[in-house]
């Protein structure tokens, strides 16, 4: 038995000053990740601050876009999606949706790559994961 | 300092309602505080510091303390962290004690999501505007349930754990819930009804879930000396833990819980073992909730949970670890979306020997209430109480 993932309205994102810079790169087809540039190591949601140190020597680094699902569930409701952790091949692991797919044949470890999915007019798009 | 033995929960109430529509929400705040009064045989005016959460409308110790005609308060406060609340007040209250800056603190919750017709599970949910994660995590239909179903996910892709062990958990809640005339679901369940219950969130099944309800509860934590002077049973704190646990800046290990820390921390402080807890309120919002926790605060290894759950070992009576013997929040009572004070209440009804008879443990010297509060999956709350009866 299949389930065809919905294409479900989706709501508007909230864009706010220091996360700009990641939904315009979005808009763009590009996901970006957080770097902290003390630690060497990449961070999601990006911020201002590295969620290691706390200081502000971070940047917004281009992702290669490619990961793995680490965990997901399909939500059983009249248009099913399905909500999941994505882990990046970079390393952090992002709330996410995986798209274009049959929700019953999805695993844990399965290989994805990111899509970007129209939200409203004048927000940005949502970052979302398709099997490859 | 510790706070063992400086503080007794005196007063424990828990509003008989499921549905209140003829009732506001400050309004049963009124009614839990009143029956916590009358439960420890206090007044109005014994009280000097009140507590409350984000279930209490406007500013909570402002708003509330007025509508309970509360004027000379000398201690406040209002920790928000969700379901798990309600235990970290009664630590926080007896740390007020201790440093002699209150003598009776009475804690409240109430709310009526049931007659709003709130979907508190399936409904994405926020807490508020401006919170930094939302913008990565609304849009994806982040809801209450998906995000302890991947919890759930996870914990059967690392250790085998099944639905029919998860079921068990709500199978025993129910063997609980029979005897409690206030209890929302009272109808014993199997295994099979859980399994066989509609999908929500895979592999959360709707029985795998809490009920929604109205109502509350209240508390009331006192200094030795008025709990000695009052005529209820002794029930001390004696160990207290809280924590915090989250996504880590996307390295997010969903295979445990806040109370791998709030656990060690109240049974360190405590000085005992889990094997000398002879009751224990696990917060319940869904079976994995349960489970999770019950290895987290060492009751079983990481990954047993499963086994430990299975063959009615959480039911009072037949098993080595009764839990949540009003029914608990998956199928009594999860009043205003927030099962934390229940939680205390039925621990405290244990410890005195006022449970219902046929689901009270009856070596009863030692009990646990844990919470967690928020989403499992994300980022939560955790609060860890040992009381012991005295």
């Amino acid at each position: 038995m299949a389930t065809p993932a919905s294409d479900r309205k989706l709501m508007a994102i909230q864009v706010d000053p220091t996360n700009k810079p990641y939904f315009d790169a979005a808009s763009e087809g590009r996901l970006m990740i957080g770097l902290c540039k003390d630690t060497n190591k990449h961070f999601f949601y990006p911020r201002g601050c590295s969620p290691f140190t706390l200081s502000p020597n971070v940047e917004l680094v281009e992702a290669k876009g490619t990961g793995t699902i680490y965990s997901f569930t399909v939500m059983r409701t009249k248009e099913p999606f399905s909500v999941a952790y994505v882990e990046l091949d970079e390393g952090p692991r992002l709330f996410t949706n995986i798209v274009d797919c049959d929700l019953d044949s999805l695993k844990i470890g399965q290989k994805v790559r990111v899509v970007f999915k129209p939200t409203q007019e004048g927000s940005p798009p949502a970052t979302m994961f398709t099997p490859v | 300092m510790s706070i063992k033995g400086k503080g007794y929960i005196v007063g424990a109430y828990e509003h008989p309602t499921r549905l209140a529509t003829d009732k506001s929400v400050s309004q049963l705040h009124a009614e839990v505080a009143w029956g916590a009064l009358q439960d420890a045989g206090l007044t109005k005016d014994d009280i000097d510091g009140y507590i409350c959460a984000g279930d209490a409308p406007g500013l909570g110790p402002l708003n509330i303390a007025d509508y309970l005609g509360f004027t000379k308060l000398r201690f406040i406060d209002s920790t928000d962290v969700g379901g798990s609340s309600y235990l970290l007040h009664v630590a926080h209250a007896i740390q007020a004690i201790a440093l002699g800056r209150a003598s009776c603190v009475l804690i409240t919750l109430a709310g009526r999501p049931a007659s709003e017709a709130m979907a508190t599970g399936t409904a994405p949910r926020t807490w508020g505007v401006n919170v930094p994660d939302d913008p990565f995590e609304m849009v994806y239909g982040r809801t209450v349930a998906n995000a302890y179903a991947m919890v759930a996910m996870r914990h059967m892709y690392e250790y085998g754990t099944t639905s029919e062990q998860l079921a068990w958990i709500k199978v025993a809640a129910s063997h609980h819930a029979q005897h409690n005339p206030h209890a929302k679901m009272r109808k014993v369940v199997t295994v099979e009804d859980v399994v066989n219950s509609p999908m929500i969130s895979d592999p959360l099944h709707r029985l795998d879930c809490c009920v929604i309800t109205d109502g509350g509860g209240a508390l009331i934590v006192a200094s030795p000396e008025i709990a000695r002077s009052l005529k209820r049973p002794l029930v001390k704190v004696i160990g207290a833990g809280e924590a915090t646990k989250n996504q880590a800046g996307g390295y997010i290990d969903l295979t445990y819980s806040g109370a791998r820390q709030s656990g060690a921390r109240a049974f360190e402080e405590a000085g005992v073992k889990p094997s000398d807890i002879k009751y224990a309120s696990i917060y319940d919002s869904f079976t994995i909730t349960v489970l999770c926790q019950l290895e987290d605060l060492g009751f079983c290894e990481k990954g047993q949970g499963g086994r430990f759950v299975s063959d009615g070992n959480l039911i009072s009576g037949v098993g080595k670890l009764p839990f949540n013997t009003d029914g608990g929040g998956l199928c009594s009572n999860h009043p205003a979306n927030r099962g934390g004070i229940t939680k205390v209440i039925e621990a405290v009804r244990q410890a005195r020997g006022e449970a219902h008879p046929a689901v009270q443990v009856k070596d009863h010297g030692l009990v646990l209430a844990h919470g967690t509060g928020g989403l499992l999956g994300t980022r939560h709350g955790s609060a860890t109480l040992i009381m012991e009866r005295e």
